[in-house]
């Protein structure tokens, strides 16, 4: 990323391939994991403690699509929400490598692996990114790639 | 019944629906995708969407809450064995997730899961990789939100190649 000396929102120009952007840490509670469970992924080892240990999962684990919606949460708090971004058609994938536990910390670090300005509309571009999910033992327990929109700044900054 | 019958391989399932709510909408938001489209019905008016929309995560775990609530033991009752009933693992992740149409307040999404492929485990002998379409279908039967999904079949034999 180009530095932010002032407050204008980060543009397409900003985002420079090979960058890494960093959007902090999270902890990641029984509370929060059992309630998105039971709203949308009721399986046993998303829900109760013992169900959990006796899983692969090896603990009370978070749904895979909770981390999804954590990262994403991540991603709005660390640059989204300053950004110019129009939103995303889609995600490339997503690898669910380790589980999530309650109690992990997670920390979410993007890179900038492509970027192009759309043809059809010269005043957004499309930004793609490798993002990593990693615990408080460095191990990556999510990955995601996915391409963004990001309207251009257009004053050649 | 063959495990491919039994996991539905060849078989689009509607899964059931679910009409998505202003409340609902800004709540998962406020939670995990706190741009102001879905968070603001005055602002959305003005954003590309042209209206309050739900997050693409929210109307993807919808499509969980929907492939939970039909799971596979549905078919438990048909299996004649005399193979032990597979189990049904974790899922590595998915791909291709697309958000084709954005989601409106009151708009009434139906899902479906098809099933696509069964295949060895290239690493876990007597396990497989089960391969699965998801889909969500708005008004006019569009898509509005769509991936491919692998799911670990544990096949309880020693050999699942047979």
């Amino acid at each position: 990323m180009k530095d932010h000396p002032d407050q204008r929102p980060i543009a397409f120009e900003d985002f420079q391939v090979g960058a890494t952007i960093s959007s902090g840490t999270k902890r990641i509670t029984t509370e929060e994991i059992v309630e998105f469970a039971s709203e949308f992924d009721p399986q046993p080892m998303h829900m109760d403690e013992e169900a959990g240990m006796a899983s692969l999962l090896g603990g009370l684990g978070a749904s895979g699509w909770h981390v999804c919606a954590i990262a994403m949460r991540m991603f709005c708090d660390g640059f989204l929400l300053n950004s110019t971004s129009q939103g995303a058609p889609g995600v490339e994938h997503v690898r669910w490598k380790k589980p999530v536990l309650a109690g992990d910390t997670l920390t979410a670090t993007s890179t900038v692996i492509g970027k192009r300005v759309s043809k059809s509309r010269p005043d957004l571009g499309f930004v793609t990114m490798q993002h990593h999910l990693t615990n408080q033992n460095g191990e990556v327990v999510t990955e995601m790639r996915n391409t963004g929109m990001m309207l251009l700044r257009g004053d050649g900054t | 019944m063959t495990l491919e019958e039994y996991l539905d391989i060849g078989v689009r399932l509607e899964l059931g629906n679910h009409t998505f709510e202003a409340d609902e909408i800004k709540r998962f938001a406020a939670k995990f995708d706190p741009q102001q489209f879905h968070l603001d019905e005055e602002v959305a008016a003005r954003s590309v969407f042209g209206g309050l929309c739900a997050s693409g995560w929210h109307t993807a775990a919808m499509w969980m809450k929907q492939n939970i609530a039909k799971p596979y033991e549905d078919n438990a009752s048909q299996w004649s064995g005399p193979e032990p009933l597979p189990v049904l693992g974790p899922s590595p992740g998915f791909r291709d997730l697309k958000w084709l149409k954005p989601v409106y307040v009151g708009d009434t999404i139906t899902y479906y899961r098809t099933g696509l492929s069964l295949r060895n485990h290239p690493r876990r002998p007597g396990w497989k990789l089960l391969t699965i379409l998801a889909e969500g279908a708005g008004a006019g039967d569009d898509n509005v939100v769509e991936f491919t999904s692998s799911l670990l079949i544990d096949t309880g034999l020693q050999s699942a190649g047979q």
